[in-house]
């Protein structure tokens, strides 16, 4: 709750005119859990800067120690691909090109 | 409340820096649900736990000192405004998001001196709190200054409010760095810190904000004080009526 404090003399205040003020743009979040591993996207959020997304990013993404390393992108500058079905249908019937397809020879050893 | 502070000038000490946590935890909670972003809401309501959490465990470790008879939750929501001994600075009400984030850079910049200090005192349960509130305490203040930068060096609006938070607080902040008989007590003793000493560095940290802010600091020498001996504004009965409610009205209560 707040309490109502006397403005001094020749101060506005300000009155909510119950319209929308503009968001903050949004920013796409990237969290690597532990050194050696990727950055992994985790969520996003809104931030008026980068330095306050990497804030908002810890606060709300890694407040119980899930990273040790956040990335902050503009969600404006991702490109994503379409979903049609010409994107990634073809690859379905392929499976050789998985290397399990493969026997592999024992003289290998582990790869 | 049996404690008697007149001659334990450790749980007293203990108290105030407990005190300074829990009314400003219960501050910014009033903030929740009326931050102006979900993520600010959530970055504030963080500070605020922390802030509860190192007082639930000042709180915890004033309870064994006064013999256990008063647990630490007797002692958040069943003392009276007078046996409160927080500074003035916390109880202060906020009319907007700069009155908060000023508020909260004088107050992070007092933990952000004090802590480290107290993590070499003689008691080694205030050195253990104290440094797991540095860390949490050079956070807080890299959120609060990054704010206060933004608002006062921000548009004319937001500079507009910045200023008259910094001008309506800064009257309060300067009890934080005065010292009485119990910090004068607990210095002597190792295991607190005179305020006075910690003056210098505070002034350095806040200022060079301000002036980042390109916001101008206050040249009236008046402090506000009387918080360290239970004398509030009348702000703080407000507070306490809110935080305290449940436990007045079904003592004992638990969930």
């Amino acid at each position: 709750m707040t309490y109502e404090i006397p403005e001094l003399e020749g101060e506005e205040r300000a009155v909510a005119t119950g319209e929308a003020v503009g968001e903050w743009p949004l920013w796409e979040v990237f969290v690597r859990a532990k050194r050696g591993l990727n950055h992994v996207h985790v969520g996003s959020v809104h931030a008026a800067d980068a330095e306050t997304a990497i804030q908002n990013a810890r606060d709300t993404y890694t407040r119980r120690s899930e990273g040790v390393s956040v990335w902050v992108v503009p969600s404006a500058l991702i490109h994503a691909s379409d979903d049609s079905a010409a994107m990634f249908e073809p690859f379905e019937d392929k499976p050789y090109r998985h290397p399990t397809f493969y026997e592999i020879p024992d003289e290998v050893g582990q790869l | 409340m049996t404690f008697d502070l007149e001659t334990d000038t450790r749980l007293a000490y203990v108290l105030r820096l407990a005190d300074d946590l829990l009314i400003n935890s219960q501050r910014l909670a009033e903030f929740v649900t009326n931050a102006p972003e979900l993520e600010e809401e959530l970055a504030i309501a963080n500070v605020s736990l922390d802030n509860l959490g190192v007082a639930h465990a000042l709180y915890g470790y004033a309870s064994e000192l006064g013999g256990g008879e008063e647990s630490a939750d007797d002692l958040a929501f069943l003392r009276d405004e007078r046996e409160f001994t927080n500074c003035l600075l916390v109880e202060q009400p906020h009319r907007d998001f700069a009155d908060v984030m000023v508020r909260q850079l004088f107050f992070d910049a007092w933990h952000l001196v004090l802590w480290p200090e107290l993590e070499s005192s003689s008691d080694e349960r205030i050195a253990a709190i104290a440094a797991k509130a540095a860390k949490e305490a050079r956070y807080h203040f890299r959120h609060s200054s990054s704010w206060v930068i933004r608002l006062g060096d921000g548009t004319a609006e937001s500079r507009r409010r910045a200023q008259r938070a910094v001008d309506g607080l800064w009257r309060f902040a300067g009890e934080l760095l005065m010292s009485d008989r119990v910090d004068a007590d607990a210095a002597a003793a190792g295991v607190g810190v005179v305020p006075e000493r910690l003056a210098d560095s505070w002034h350095r940290e806040v200022r060079a904000i301000l002036q980042e802010a390109t916001l101008v600091v206050p040249v009236d020498p008046f402090v506000a004080a009387g918080g360290r001996q239970g004398r509030h504004t009348e702000h703080l009965g407000h507070l306490l009526a809110e935080m305290q409610y449940m436990q007045r009205a079904y003592p004992g209560m638990v969930w």
